[in-house]
Order: structure tokens, then C-alpha cells, then sequence
């Protein structure tokens, strides 16, 4: 058993994740190594220029990997049940970026809670919407 | 459309030196995922990978893996990802991932023009035949370049 988060989740609670403070070109190198995507889209500018994009964009698996650090944050490692994601908006390098879960539901019988996700950029758009459910 | 309905199966070792790597690129402060220690006294037989992890495999992975999609990469765009869990990764195990073609299907853009949804799962089990994991990915490709 992976230990859990001391925290209490009524419905309708609002949690927020650590924010991005500002996406960079270089978060978005590391996240291609560390990932092995190496989409000329997400690193290669002249490419994705030519191709009629303003500039590299960040792969969508790495703002769900910077929402996933949330969820840890919030139940701890390990207790995750399910987590899934739809990307929205792309993410560009100045982007900033916030991350909060809305209680919609506990299943007091099986332990979990499911929660409504979002990541929003500074233009406050969504960029990510999703749900996780999670042993608490 | 040229399609096969599954990849050959892949193995993906969970290594701890990776899992660092990962987990620093996601800028994780969780000492779980840096130190073998912690991840015990946190009940994990041995460093646990991160919840997107398994994204590396699919990249890592050599050709054949996936079906093959008949999907122009230059105008693909990731609509949707979900992961199913179902008992813990850690460094040490041997995943087998199998990914297949779980479904298709085309829209008319608002813009005009066709997009095609694919839905790609994979299933994953360790070194114990026990299922671990599942991952479903829905790949987009646009009619063209996406304008903002």
C-alpha cells in the first residue's frame, strides 16, 4: 500500500498544482529527450515555421506530465486509478501555465474520489481538460 | 486504408536512471522517483514510475510496434490520452506492451476538409503476467496546418 495523502476531499473542492511559471524551449528539449519524442515539430522552428506555425510548441504529454506532478501533489504517487486528458489548446515557449482539480464525485464504498481537470494558460483558455480518479 | 490491426509486442524495461530523467523533465519534486529509499518507505518495492511514463516506451519503441495508420505526421495532432491503471510500475519490471488499433473514424473539419480520429491502446503487463496498465492514445490529423 503507497501512502496517502493526509488531506480530506469533499466535493466541490478546488485544489491547485505548482504552477509553470513560464514554458521554455529548453523544458521542451528536456521533455523530448527524457520522452524520446522527437517531433521536428516540437524542437526543429525552422521546420515548423515552414510549415506555417509561429514557433516550436510544446508536446501536449508534457503540460499532462506537469498536471500529473498535481495529482501527485495531491494524492501521492501510487494512487491513481485512471487519468485522462484531452488537449485543447497547443502550449508555446512564454506560455504560463495553472493546474486545478474540481471534487466531483467520492465512491465512499471503493476509497476513490474523481476529479475534473484543467490547465489553463495565461490568456486563462484551457489548454488541457480531463479527469483522474484516485484512492484517497 | 492500409491498416494493421496490431503491433508486434514490445518490451520496456523500467529502469530507475530513466525514471530520473523523466521525473526531472515534469520537474517533479517527488523524492519517489529519485531515491530507492523513499520510494520503500513510501510502500513501492523499488522506484516508481511517474503516471505519463509510459509514454517513453512508445517512442523508444522500434518500427512494428504500433499498426501501422494511415496518418500524415506533419499535420498529427494528440487529441486525447488516457491511462488505466491497475497495480504499480517500478524500477526492475519488464513490461510487455501490445498495441492495437482500437478504432477510427473521420469528421468534417469546421474549416473544411476531412479529419481523422485513430484510437491506439495498449495494454501492458510485467515479468508476473499481471496487466498493469493501459493506455489509449486518440492521434488527429487536421485537414491541414491548425491556425491558431
Amino acid at each position: 500500500m503507497t501512502t496517502k495523502s493526509a488531506r480530506t476531499f469533499a466535493v466541490g473542492d478546488v485544489l491547485t498544482g505548482r504552477p509553470v511559471e513560464k514554458v521554455t524551449r529548453t523544458q521542451i528539449v528536456r521533455y523530448a529527450g527524457a520522452s524520446g519524442d522527437f517531433t521536428p515539430l516540437h524542437h526543429d522552428e525552422p521546420y515548423t515555421v515552414a510549415l506555417g506555425n509561429p514557433a516550436v510548441f510544446a508536446m501536449g504529454m508534457m503540460t499532462a506530465g506537469f498536471l500529473s506532478r498535481a495529482l501527485d501533489e495531491w494524492f501521492g504517487p501510487g494512487n491513481l486509478v485512471r487519468f485522462k486528458i484531452r488537449f485543447l489548446n497547443r502550449v508555446w515557449p512564454d506560455d504560463s501555465l495553472r493546474f486545478t482539480g474540481t471534487v466531483r464525485e467520492r465512491d465512499e464504498a471503493a476509497g476513490t474520489v474523481t476529479v475534473d481537470l484543467q490547465v489553463l494558460n495565461q490568456k486563462d483558455e484551457a489548454v488541457i481538460g480531463g479527469e483522474a480518479v484516485a484512492r484517497v | 486504408m492500409d491498416v494493421q490491426p496490431s503491433g508486434t509486442p514490445v518490451e520496456f524495461p523500467i529502469e530507475r536512471g530513466k525514471i530520473a530523467e523523466f521525473a526531472r523533465a515534469i520537474e517533479s519534486p517527488e523524492s519517489v522517483y529519485f531515491d530507492r529509499e523513499a520510494a520503500r518507505a513510501a510502500g513501492f518495492e523499488n522506484v516508481p514510475a511517474p503516471p505519463t511514463y509510459a509514454m517513453v516506451s512508445a517512442f523508444f519503441s522500434g518500427p512494428g510496434s504500433r499498426p501501422r495508420i494511415d496518418i500524415d505526421m506533419r499535420y498529427a495532432l494528440h487529441a486525447e490520452q488516457e491511462f488505466e491503471y491497475f497495480a504499480p510500475v517500478v524500477a526492475g519490471d519488464t513490461l510487455t506492451g501490445r498495441t492495437r488499433l482500437a478504432g477510427q473514424h473521420e469528421k468534417q473539419g469546421r474549416r473544411g476538409g476531412t479529419m481523422k480520429f485513430f484510437v491506439l491502446e495498449t495494454e501492458y503487463t510485467n515479468q508476473r503476467g499481471e496487466k498493469v496498465l493501459a493506455v489509449r492514445q486518440t492521434l488527429l490529423q487536421t485537414a491541414g496546418t491548425v491556425k491558431e
